[in-house]
């Protein structure tokens, strides 16, 4: 076994080693499960977030509760035509029923979380303003005020 | 060459393995749509609370209006939104103490000192018919000027942006460019 070579010529070439293969992938692997979170609800209605240079992170996403704004996906057309909707949870509701999802969402949740409940309103950016307007002043009624308008950086 | 040749574990498969859990990972996730411009809603008005809203003084407010048509208006002139951070941030730090543009106050702020705060109140108003696309997109200017000016005021003071600053500092950047604005009722939902 002389390391200079020498006497014992057929050295074959070692075969690249692939164990730290996985390492690489468990990497990947690692970062998107730190980065991703499941989808819940299914989506019921399109909705193609507005563009914002501006917008700031949710710090805490469990404290969310969404509501959906847009048009009805194109399987739910037929029974619930064009118009905009909102979509709470998983079914079409109307602004009359946010008061009882903002009350279940804020049972949900524990007692000194309450006041740090934010609702995000996930609108389409081709919906008019009459509808969110009355979301915005169900909240009000609700004293649900701290409320996120959803937004996506330009260019994504 | 020695005797010890125990076999290694064959770890080829756990490449595999992880492969799969990647896959999983990349079809079920939606990435970083958690953010958006926050707000906070005013409260319901009293009914006797109501005359004492009105009495913001008439220089300390600027109406943004946008219409049915995503036309916008800002004091009573028609405006492009790209002129509307400039207008904003002027109503905002009113340089010349121009007596048509809001008044400053001086106010103690915590660990820092006197400062003159801007008194300027921004109200949003729009149709029932404007484009939610619109109304973000004038949100979002209004936003960048505040930002615009909280940098300003972090790169004089302590010298670094906004974002960079300690908490306590940001917090005294907040209160000595507050983030005034409020959106109007909508006329025609007034009546419950």
């Amino acid at each position: 076994m002389s390391k200079f070579g020498g006497s014992n010529n057929k050295k074959e070439v070692p075969a690249v080693t692939s164990s730290s293969l996985s390492d690489i992938v468990f990497m990947l692997l690692f970062f998107f499960m730190v980065t991703t979170q499941l989808r819940e609800t299914e989506n019921k209605v399109i909705v193609k977030l507005p563009e914002a240079s501006e917008v700031a992170k949710l710090e805490r996403k469990d404290l969310a509760s969404y509501i959906n704004i847009g048009t009805p996906t194109k399987t739910y057309q037929a029974t619930y035509g064009t118009d905009a909707r909102i979509q709470l949870n998983d079914s079409f509701k109307t602004t009359a029923d946010i008061r009882d999802f903002i009350a279940a969402e804020r049972d949900a949740m524990s007692e000194a979380d309450r006041s740090f409940m934010t609702v995000d309103i996930r609108a389409d950016e081709d919906v008019r303003m009459g509808i969110v307007s009355d979301v915005k002043q169900e909240l009000r009624r609700c004293s649900a005020l701290k409320i996120m308008y959803s937004a996506r950086k330009p260019g994504k | 060459m020695g005797k010890k040749k125990t076999p290694a574990i064959n770890s080829s498969s756990t490449a595999d393995i992880a492969f799969l859990l990647l896959c999983y990972f990349l079809m079920t996730t939606t990435m970083g749509e958690h953010q958006g411009l926050q707000r906070r809603l005013p409260p319901i008005p009293d009914k006797d609370q109501n005359v004492q809203d009105q009495k913001v003084n008439r220089r300390n407010i600027i109406i943004v209006r946008i219409n049915a048509a995503d036309k916008l208006f800002a004091g009573n002139e028609a405006l492009d939104v790209t002129f509307l951070k400039d207008r904003i941030k002027e109503f905002l730090t009113n340089p010349a103490n121009d007596p048509n543009l809001p008044e400053k106050e001086m106010k103690e702020i915590e660990g820092f000192g006197q400062y003159p705060v801007s008194k300027g109140v921004i109200s949003l108003q729009n149709d029932r018919g404007t484009s939610y696309h619109a109304y973000i997109a004038v949100q979002n200017e209004l936003v960048k000027a505040v930002n615009e000016l909280r940098d300003d005021f972090a790169r004089q003071n302590f010298g670094k942006k906004f974002a960079a600053l300690t908490e306590e500092q940001q917090e005294i950047t907040k209160k000595a460019i507050p983030q005034n604005i409020s959106e109007a009722e909508p006329k025609d939902v007034t009546k419950k």
